[in-house]
């Protein structure tokens, strides 16, 4: 039995603990009395047959007719799936989209569909190579598909490839890919890795315009996102369940696959990030201290090419197809079960430590606007209830933030950052002053299109995301980040974490509360 | 007189180029400049007379003159030894103050008839720069025979004299030789109204031009290149819509003329562009960030560069040099570059610009200083003249 996340209370005998620190680490004493750390949840045991699971999931739908009745000869069937930013790190082949989707074609094959597309659906985000798309759907697939057109990526800015549907009561336009719009059923193949991915989301977002999205990627539904990963508290949610109402009225009919994974994240031998450092054996420690040091000395690249190259073992716990919301549901609860730990009560300071990864960042470069986002956007709204940390505490993150962007996957950013945070950091202002001139930039739209860039608005959205998590934080400190990249974020740089407790005394007094989230493996604190 | 004075001594010319190399301005302490004490330059002829400076400037063409750096083009239009600073304000005979406009023209040279330049008002390419009364010299603080504002006293023709008001600091006036020459590279840019402007280089050239640019033309965007942040700081205040570091120019263009790229090369560009530096990096800049058949001008005086001019010729680009004064077309009317120069000086306060005061005895120090002016905040280094005893004598 797996034992679940807890809360340690760090005294004197406590070890140090590990803070991510991007493609490094730093082991940090916490103040002992005052500070305790949440561990996420030992892995729940994984499916041992997952093509009997799946097998199971498309037949015994929930809240629909099994997928073969949906099949009929001459019908349009479309198979959209998460794009590279799920899972993260990517997983072990063969990819948990692959079996499903051979599976789906199975069942299509034996009912007589010959019009099938499989689309990747990426939303805004930068297109997938062909190495990322063999991956996630396996080469057979992908020489079945892909060279007669019939497997691609979803492309946002296509103007004969969009279909507006209609508006939700609120005036949000729902337009999503044309092929899948005008298709008998759209197969959703999802990976659910928090409990905000998936539902109405996966297809009212993933297979969106900018028209679509900017409905609910702005400030004010961040801001209104009490978190993302709690439905009930989300905006974010809200308009993509109106939108998915749009979809079911005058869409496709949807046919949901979504599974939930374990917190299975790291291979053999680096198993022991996941485990609670008082556990690590003598062997597991020698290593620790044996791979800092190589890292240390190693130049960012080489780091970099190590680090992206892990492919996690995840185990799938859960596979769930049929109506979107029904399934959903089911989704929700078993992502909880692996992810949520109560939490009594906030502190005054948030710690983080920032890994080398987020979803925008795939065998790229985590620049600092993603810095920014992961840490405030994604780990602080790692959460259900009360953030982590009370209104007006200080938020601590650890990363090295270099002034270092993907020239291809992230030109947009890089201006970004030069062009727009030299003036301002306030996302209000950023949005109403400079959004529309970068989603509407024809040089970002045609690498979006053409090469492997984010969308010009995607930054945006990044800064946007950490929104909710800037507006309720007295400061924000990195520590061991470069520091006029720290400042052009509008943060404080700390060279050691006693250094950024001090600096947080101005904010919080100088015996603060921390709360350090001891993340990835995931873990989301249900704060009572 | 005391005065700051230049001799052709070649073997220091080399040790102030090789020195400045490693430390930019340290060419005044091993080069061929030297404080010495000589006569007072004799009258020229008539129309000229004595004056006696209150402050000159020190001026990018200056550094690179102590330096060792300035292009040999120069050779047969200066004559050794001169004394340097043609940004000058100065005491006149009667005792006004007056600007010295130092280009050493046709009139000043007493060469009649004028050359077609001297005659057309465009002092600044006059073309009898070596003939007349005068040995060679382009201009006063190059030339043997009127000597230059590092120093106590000077000569200057009546032609070259404008007085200045009573309410102009001297600050304000030292300001006003290196602001015509703004004045005139701003209009030498033609910029139409609406365009898109970027001026590479925030030293005194480069702010006072985006102050000129603002009172005589009507861009609709300008963006700037500066190094460092006094720089970035001046150029907000004196109008630069955008200010950028040097390396984020060509993001900043692409952007805001909603241009696309062939990886790093641009396929528009800014309408204008009006390089203030002058070297072989910020020329390359200035043509890789202009559009296709729009204009650089070029007010830096660069040396000797090396140069792809490919892109030059396939975008039908210009490159047109900017130098000096004379008589300027602003909105259909003639004035003289000097005029519209007080004009600026004074509407846009840009007696702030002047950052340091050295005594001649200061001179390695005030001219290291200059060479870092960006560096350490400061803009337009000057030599002030007015406590000098002998001057008061």
């Amino acid at each position: 039995m797996p034992r679940p996340g807890f809360v340690l209370e760090v005294d004197r005998s406590t070890p140090p603990t590990l803070f991510w620190h991007g493609e490094g680490f730093r082991m940090e004493k916490l103040p002992a009395g005052r500070s305790r750390v949440v561990y996420p949840a030992e892995p729940l045991p994984a499916i041992k047959d997952v093509d009997a699971a799946i097998r199971q999931a498309l037949l015994h739908p929930v809240d629909s007719d099994p997928l073969p009745a949906l099949l009929f000869p001459g019908m349009k069937l479309t198979i959209a799936f998460d794009d590279v930013s799920l899972p993260l790190p990517p997983m072990k082949a063969p990819d948990l989209r692959q079996r499903i989707i051979e599976a789906v074609l199975d069942l299509a094959a034996a009912a007589g569909v010959d019009d099938v597309h499989l689309i990747a659906a990426l939303a805004l985000h930068r297109r997938m190579t062909e190495a990322e798309l063999r991956h996630a759907v396996g080469d057979r697939v992908y020489d079945a598909f892909a060279p007669r057109g019939l497997l691609y990526n979803h492309d946002a800015e296509d103007p004969d490839g969009m279909a507006l549907l209609g508006t939700t009561p609120q005036g949000e336009d729902v337009e999503i890919n044309k092929r899948a719009a005008e298709s008998d059923l759209v197969v959703y193949v999802n990976i659910n890795l928090v409990a905000m991915d998936g539902g109405w989301k996966s297809t009212a977002t993933g297979l969106a315009s900018y028209r679509s999205l900017r409905h609910h990627h702005n400030v004010h539904t961040m801001r209104h996102s009490t978190s993302f990963m709690d439905q009930h508290r989300s905006e974010l949610h809200k308009s993509n369940w109106r939108m998915g109402k749009v979809l079911r009225d005058s869409g496709p009919k949807v046919f949901q696959i979504e599974t939930t994974l374990n917190n299975e994240t790291f291979p053999s031998p680096f198993e022991f990030l996941a485990k609670r450092e008082w556990e690590w054996n003598a062997r597991e420690r020698a290593m620790f201290v044996g791979m800092n040091a190589g890292l240390n000395r190693m130049p960012a690249k080489a780091k970099r090419r190590i680090f992206h190259g892990l492919r996690a073992p995840y185990g799938l716990t859960t596979i769930t197809a049929g109506e979107v919301e029904a399934v959903h549901r089911i989704t929700t609860e078993r992502v909880y079960e692996q992810q949520l730990t109560p939490v009594e009560g906030q502190t005054d300071v948030l710690t983080l430590g920032i890994p080398y990864i987020c979803p925008y960042n795939v065998n790229s470069i985590m620049n600092p606007i993603l810095v920014m986002c992961t840490g405030l956007g994604y780990f602080f709204n790692m959460y259900r209830g009360r953030p982590l940390v009370r209104e007006g505490g200080v938020v601590i993150m650890t990363h090295p933030t270099t002034n270092e962007f993907h020239p291809v996957h992230h030109p947009s950013y890089i201006d970004f950052f030069e062009q727009v945070l030299t003036e301002t950091t306030d996302p209000v202002e950023i949005e109403q002053r400079f959004e529309k001139s970068f989603a509407e930039d024809e040089w970002y739209r045609h690498l979006y299109r053409t090469s492997y860039a984010y969308h010009g608005v995607h930054p945006f959205y990044m800064w946007y995301w950490g929104s909710h998590g800037m507006q309720h934080c007295g400061k924000v400190i990195i520590v061991g980040g470069e520091a006029k990249s720290v400042r052009r974020l509008g943060f404080t740089p700390a060279s050691t974490l006693d250094d950024a407790l001090e600096i947080a005394s101005d904010v919080v007094g100088s015996s603060p509360t921390i709360t350090h989230l001891h993340n990835p493996p995931l873990v989301m604190a249900d704060v009572r | 007189m005391k005065a700051l004075q230049l001799d052709r001594k070649p073997a220091r010319f080399v040790a102030a180029n090789l020195v400045s190399r490693l430390a930019p301005g340290r060419g005044a302490s091993y080069g061929p400049l030297a404080l010495t004490d000589i006569d007072p330059p004799e009258l020229p002829g008539a129309g000229w007379q004595l004056i006696r400076p209150r402050l000159s400037g020190i001026c990018g063409s200056d550094l690179s003159t102590v330096d060792g750096h300035a292009s040999r083009y120069f050779e047969p239009i200066v004559s050794f030894p001169f004394v340097p600073g043609h940004e000058v304000v100065a005491d006149d005979a009667d005792g006004r103050r007056v600007v010295v406009e130092p280009v050493l023209g046709c009139v000043a040279r007493n060469v009649t008839p004028v050359c077609p330049s001297c005659a057309a008002g465009h002092l600044g390419g006059c073309e009898r720069l070596a003939f007349g009364d005068l040995q060679p010299g382009l201009q006063t603080g190059f030339c043997c025979d009127t000597g230059g504002g590092w120093s106590t006293f000077m000569v200057a023709h009546e032609s070259q004299l404008h007085a200045v008001p009573d309410d102009f600091s001297d600050e304000a006036a030292v300001m006003v030789e290196p602001t015509a020459c703004a004045v005139h590279a701003a209009l030498r840019a033609a910029v139409e109204p609406g365009d898109l402007v970027a001026i590479v280089g925030a030293g005194t050239l480069g702010l006072t031009t985006l102050a000129a640019l603002h009172r005589y033309a009507d861009p609709g965007t300008v963006v700037m290149a500066a190094k460092h942040p006094e720089q970035r700081r001046l150029a907000k205040e004196l109008g630069a819509d955008v200010v950028c570091e040097p390396n984020e120019l060509g993001r900043w263009v692409r952007r805001l003329s909603g241009s696309l790229a062939y990886g790093n090369q641009l396929t528009g560009g800014a309408d204008r562009v009006i390089d203030c530096v002058g070297s072989e990096a910020s020329i390359a800049e200035s043509l890789a960030v202009v559009r296709p058949r729009g204009r650089v001008t070029l007010v830096g005086m660069p040396a000797s560069v090396r140069l792809e001019l490919t892109s030059l010729w396939h975008r039908e680009a210009e490159l047109v040099g900017a130098y000096a004064y004379g008589t300027e077309t602003v909105r259909g009317v003639e004035r003289r570059t000097f005029d519209l120069a007080f004009e600026l000086v004074q509407s846009a306060g840009l007696e702030r610009l002047v950052s340091a005061r050295y005594r001649l005895g200061d001179a390695a120090t005030a001219i290291e200083h200059a060479a870092a002016a960006g560096r350490r905040g400061a803009v337009k280094v000057v030599f002030d003249l007015r406590m000098e005893k002998e001057r008061n004598r």
